[in-house]
């Protein structure tokens, strides 16, 4: 039944399914990154923008002025990678603490438990520019509910802080980050948790563990392949987060709260200059792709005598 | 018939290497959806009822709280929200739900967010259908390469594409003539290729989770490969559909990045348009509240309608 010509279009179908994604892909992704690369090595400025392939070449020279870490362009771009390093470290591991947290504790049907979902997801479901600029009214310096309550009713502070200027506006957007990026967390961990087995508890009830140790020796181990993937995911989504401080600050970061995706957003627009924003963004993707492939390195390693 | 079985893909591991519980590809055991009866034969003792009803409290308190304050000072009329802030309103208004579409053209804004999303979402749920169905079905080479490579875009800093792809386009433009910078079209093409790996990664693990039988057998009835796939699989799978649309569209409508430096005035989307408003020297910030509660309906609605999909989607065997 299967002739020649039947295997031949067989085979050929796969391809032919994917020609569409593959196309797109190559055009919004993979040519731009090329382009991204080859622009690094360009000395690409204004004057360039409607005709760039005829920038003269500038061999590494951008990438030196970005890791020249005396001059004033490498030690804005240092100091606002150091602040994107805390800042993702804090905010990766809030989100997935409260995720976690949630998950487990309603992993067993309550009444009200639904609604109390709904409200855990919601502020993953709004755009991101709403619930950002909500946040920005709660933490207006007059007039906002953070320094109500903390100034009017409770008197925690003498003066009404400023938190959208300042040191304190590090705080401010590792919070709106974590209120944003949680729920997803504790979403990925409710759908992993409806996947443990039943009877696995069943088993440690009979074996007289109470609900305390089957969370420790049941709910945590199992819920181990997700957290690998899903703290991945959550440190490239955070490390690579411009939309919270672009609508939490508009165009200008304050210097405390400056992370590097709008920094080199802000230092290629303001100069025009993209020679030295892409060798950034190249070197911000080199470190991406170290981290992560150290990351899969040290997690498979150490999964794979326990695994299957 | 027999000979058909090598080429379809039995279950194979998943690309990627690492366990990918995100997927739905995992084990397939069917699994109740919703609720789960207490795990013992006892009920939980008091220390973690305890437990469960203060942290949840705190965190019911930390996520409701912005959103409460957005619904209220919505409705609050000027005076209150030029001095100090108000838990309630003086009086309730529904000025601000009026204002909105007068002091900014949000009905501009809205629109041309509204076809960029839906263009979007309809184009990127279409061709993540195919690709999933030839990374679920199939065997090729070149199959793993294609997920890992579509799957690592997802992890590259916008930033890195976003001044290529800005400079694309506008050679793009002049070579042509064709505007491209600053059109919907080039949004509704960037957008698109955004939810593309997710999609097609959801999709195929949805798609893995439907029996093979089903779909051999259709097309051993003379269906071909795309009648199995929209006889049989696109009706199988229609929740992984909708909640990759729904996924597909929420990125679209929410994207700041590209919006901020691809559009103009004619094209500008609700996420620039809504940042500008809040950001004048003088902010009505009941407007604001107003506005941001209108934009984010559809989409909140949308998503916690669906999210019972969105998490079947994301776990094994909940699909029959």
């Amino acid at each position: 039944m299967s002739t020649r010509t039947e295997r031949i279009r067989r085979a050929g179908m796969p391809y032919l399914l994917l020609v569409p994604a593959l196309v797109l892909e190559l055009i919004v992704h993979i040519a731009p990154m090329v382009t991204g690369i080859v622009m690094a090595f360009k000395d690409l400025t204004q004057e360039y923008i409607r005709n760039w392939g005829s920038a003269p070449w500038a061999g590494l020279g951008n990438f030196r002025i970005a890791v020249d870490f005396d001059a004033p362009v490498g030690e804005a771009l240092l100091r606002s990678f150091g602040i994107t390093c805390a800042f993702t470290v804090l905010a990766v591991g809030l989100a997935w603490l409260l995720g976690v947290t949630a998950a487990i504790l309603m992993q067993d049907a309550f009444r009200g438990r639904a609604a109390l979902r709904a409200l855990f997801l919601t502020p993953y479901a709004l755009p991101v520019y709403a619930a950002v600029i909500t946040w920005s009214f709660l933490l207006q310096r007059e007039g906002g509910l953070v320094n109500h309550v903390l100034h009017d009713q409770l008197g925690l502070v003498d003066e009404p802080p400023f938190w959208l200027v300042g040191d304190n506006s590090f705080l401010a957007l590792v919070v709106v980050s974590v209120w944003r990026t949680w729920p997803f967390a504790f979403l990925m961990l409710t759908a992993a948790l409806q996947n443990i087995p039943r009877d696995v508890y069943e088993a440690s009830a009979l074996d007289g563990a109470g609900i305390w140790r089957q969370i420790r020796h049941v709910t945590l181990p199992a819920l181990r392949p997700v957290n690998m993937v899903l703290l991945l995911v959550l440190f490239l989504w955070t490390f690579n987060d411009f939309n919270v401080p672009f609508v939490l600050f508009g165009k200008s970061a304050p210097e405390s709260a400056d992370l590097i995706s709008l920094h080199i957003y802000q230092s290629s627009f303001a100069t025009w200059d993209f020679g030295a924003g892409s060798a950034m963004s190249v070197l911000l993707l080199l470190f991406l792709l170290v981290v992560t492939a150290c990351y899969l390195l040290l997690t498979r390693e150490r999964s794979r005598p326990r695994g299957r | 018939m027999a000979d058909s079985a090598p080429t379809l893909v039995d279950g194979g591991p998943r690309p990627g290497g690492a366990p990918a519980p995100a997927r739905p590809g995992g084990p397939a055991r069917p699994a109740r959806r919703g609720r789960r009866t207490p795990p013992g034969p006892t009920a939980p003792p008091r220390s973690f009822v305890w437990t469960r009803r203060i942290l949840l409290t705190l965190l019911a308190v930390f996520a409701a709280v912005p959103l409460y304050a957005m619904l209220s000072s919505s409705l609050k009329p000027l005076e209150d929200v030029t001095g100090a802030f108000h838990w309630f309103p003086s009086e309730l208004t529904f000025r601000p739900y009026i204002d909105i579409w007068r002091t900014v053209p949000l009905g501009h804004y809205f629109l041309n967010s509204l076809i960029v999303a839906a263009s979007a979402t309809v184009c990127s749920v279409v061709i993540a259908v195919f690709a999933g169905y030839a990374v679920s079905r199939y065997r090729f080479r070149g199959r793993r390469l294609f997920t890992v490579t579509v799957l690592s875009t997802q992890m590259f800093p916008g930033i890195l594409f976003l001044l290529p792809l800005f400079l694309l386009y506008v050679n793009l433009g002049n070579a042509t003539g064709i505007a491209l910078y600053g059109s919907r079209g080039a949004l509704i093409l960037t957008y698109l290729t955004f939810t593309l790996p997710l999609s097609i990664w959801m999709l195929a693990g949805y798609f893995d989770s439907i029996p093979r039988d089903l779909d051999e057998a259709a097309q051993v009835d003379g269906c071909g490969a795309l009648g199995a796939l929209f006889r049989v699989l696109v009706p199988a799978a229609a929740p992984g559909i909708v909640a990759v649309a729904v996924y597909a569209f929420m990125t679209a409508w929410g994207e700041v990045l590209f919006a901020s430096v691809m559009t103009n005035d004619a094209t500008r989307t609700l996420s620039i348009g809504l940042q500008g408003y809040s950001t004048q020297t003088q902010v009505y910030w009941n407007q604001v509240m107003a506005a941001s509660l209108v934009v984010s309906v559809p989409v909140v609605a949308g998503f916690l309608l669906l999210q019972r999909y969105l998490v079947a989607g994301l776990t094994a065997g909940s699909v029959k």
